[in-house]
């Protein structure tokens, strides 16, 4: 890879053109978003909106009708290596018996690849990764008996050994309690502060301008994209949510 | 106990004791990830759909060898499992019904070709039919051997890829995002199922196989919170219900093999399902009192 310095090299992400549709049922349509290295963005819109399929297109997970996902100027497939995913808590099923480190060692199975098993430097790793989301002493846990935002914390790890370059995180403040939504806001600056790029899902307009630096609404559409002061205003709020808007949110917001 | 060892020393009772046991490990560690994966009708669908392979291989080659019986119906619960997946992946058909019809269409015919191999009224087609509930008095050494040998490929199999298929299990989404095809990952791990079942065809049969792929987990998983510890347990539960199985119907007369494995294994999992530490229901309930207790009469107003 060239330099993480912010603006030198190719984009983290280069999307074009991108539609999608499951079945005939279009979800996202002509979809063109290009997110400069070592930001946080968001990704903001109502329910359906096609914010979870961005992502998953992004990674190749489904198939696109047409346009092309550049990660740092290359194809999705030749640089998978690079890219680190935290899907939504709720994904899968948290009553599979293992504990919090195994979990967290899935991050590493990327570079293994086929057969070969976790060793000591991998476990290290985990370790470590378990640590920085303050989770060492729940390591051998059982992951049901983890609370929501341990689990959470734990999904985190599993990313960040993964060791990728850019981040996409799927609702990673859903239904998690407000220390360990603290813990994750400081952990994404961290993050960002080792030019790390990172894309949210994210459901709260609220916090939206507080814990990110780009934002970008979609509704099928992509409807703006952009540093948050310029993108996230009354104006392209009520053109993303058309009449559900959440009023308390366009507070939030600059003035159009 | 002389009597026990008298059996042990007994060749039909060592061949159909080993066989079912063998039947078994293999059917307690492939299940449990059928369990884990929500699958647990896979099973089903899998051992019923492997009696028309039974059939056209006798029809085909007029022997009534297992080992050729055995690969048509490796062959049959094979292509069942690729109409199951193949459907459920191009239609809008939810996949709970998709595996209701696969398992009726392929038992239905397979009875079909029963019927008639039974109407042709050849003296070979005798025996044909213990498929259907399993008949462990007809194994043979060399059947034992052939299960043994079956068996070890399949559990090599989990072994070699023991992290890709527990990552399959827990995180499908994210086993796709770190570039493993989870279809065709999902297929291997659905093959080596196949050669699970495959061996308990002569000793359960194809109606009963399911749930000597789902019980062994079943009562595994209440007595660990680890995926290994969980598949050397469903090995031994489904070793143990095959051993005692296979015992109680030899110590008497005119009593099933294949259906009294399976009243032994339900037997085990009942019990598991009471008594297992932290997730067995009498274990919960005594806890639950004692938590109460604990807490003292002027708390327990509080109800819950």
């Amino acid at each position: 890879m060239t330099s993480r310095d912010g603006a030198a090299g190719p984009p983290a992400l280069a999307i074009r053109d991108l539609t999608v549709a499951y079945r005939d049922k279009p979800v996202l349509w002509d979809v063109d978003l290009t997110l400069p290295r070592g930001l946080l963005t968001a990704i903001i819109g109502p329910n359906g909106a096609g914010k979870t399929t961005l992502i998953k297109a992004a990674m190749d997970m489904v198939p696109a009708l047409a346009g092309t996902v550049e990660i740092f100027g290359r194809p999705y497939r030749e640089q998978r290596r690079l890219v680190g995913y935290v899907p939504q808590r709720t994904s899968v099923d948290w009553d599979f018996p293992t504990d919090a480190l195994d979990v967290v060692l899935m991050g590493t199975y990327g570079e293994l690849g086929w057969v070969r098993r976790p060793g000591r430097a991998e476990i290290a790793r985990a370790m470590d990764c378990l640590e920085q989301v303050g989770m060492t002493a729940f390591a051998r846990r059982q992951i049901s008996q983890l609370s929501g935002g341990q689990q959470q914390r734990v999904f985190l790890a599993r990313a960040l050994a993964q060791n990728a370059e850019l981040y996409f995180m799927d609702e990673p403040f859903a239904g998690v309690d407000a220390t360990t939504e603290r813990a994750i806001v400081e952990l994404l600056k961290t993050l960002r502060a080792r030019g790390k790029t990172l894309v949210c899902v994210h459901h709260d307009l609220q916090s939206a301008p507080d814990y990110f630096d780009w934002v970008a609404l979609l509704n099928g559409r992509l409807i703006a994209a952009g540093p948050m002061a310029q993108a996230f205003t009354e104006e392209n709020l009520v053109r993303t949510y058309g009449g559900r808007l959440p009023l308390p949110a366009v507070a939030g917001a600059a003035p159009a | 106990m002389s009597a026990l060892i008298e059996l042990l020393g007994d060749y039909t009772l060592r061949t159909v004791a080993l066989g079912s046991a063998l039947l078994g490990i293999t059917s307690g560690v492939l299940g449990s990830f059928a369990v884990l994966r929500r699958q647990g009708l896979l099973g089903d669908v899998l051992s019923h759909a492997a009696l028309p392979g039974v059939c056209l291989a006798f029809l085909l080659t007029g022997t009534r060898t297992p080992a050729v019986l055995l690969a048509g119906a490796a062959v049959s619960c094979w292509l069942g499992a690729a109409a199951l997946f193949r459907v459920v992946e191009e239609t809008r058909v939810s996949e709970d019904s998709v595996m209701g019809i696969v398992l009726s269409v392929f038992f239905g015919f397979g009875i079909v070709l029963l019927t008639f191999i039974s109407k042709r009224g050849d003296a070979a087609q005798a025996g044909l039919n213990t498929y259907l509930f399993g008949q462990a008095a007809t194994l043979v050494w060399e059947n034992v051997v052939t299960m043994a040998a079956l068996g070890l490929l399949a559990i090599a199999a989990v072994v070699l890829w023991y992290k890709e298929f527990k990552l399959l299990a827990f995180d499908p989404e994210f086993a796709t995002s770190l570039g493993y095809n989870t279809r065709r990952l999902g297929l291997l791990l659905t093959s080596v199922t196949v050669v699970a079942i495959v061996i308990g065809l002569q000793t359960v049969g194809v109606v009963l196989m399911a749930a000597m792929l789902v019980g062994p987990a079943v009562a595994a998983r209440q007595w660990t919170s680890r995926l290994s510890r969980m598949l050397v347990v469903a090995a031994l539960v489904g070793a143990l219900s095959g051993l005692s199985g296979a015992l109680i119907s030899m110590s008497q007369p005119r009593l099933p093999t294949g259906p009294m494995i399976i009243l032994s294994l339900t037997a085990l999992v009942v019990v598991s399902l009471l008594l297992a530490p932290e997730r067995g229901l009498l274990w919960e309930r005594r806890h639950r009192r004692g938590r109460r207790r604990d807490r003292g009469p002027e708390a327990s107003g509080d109800g819950a």
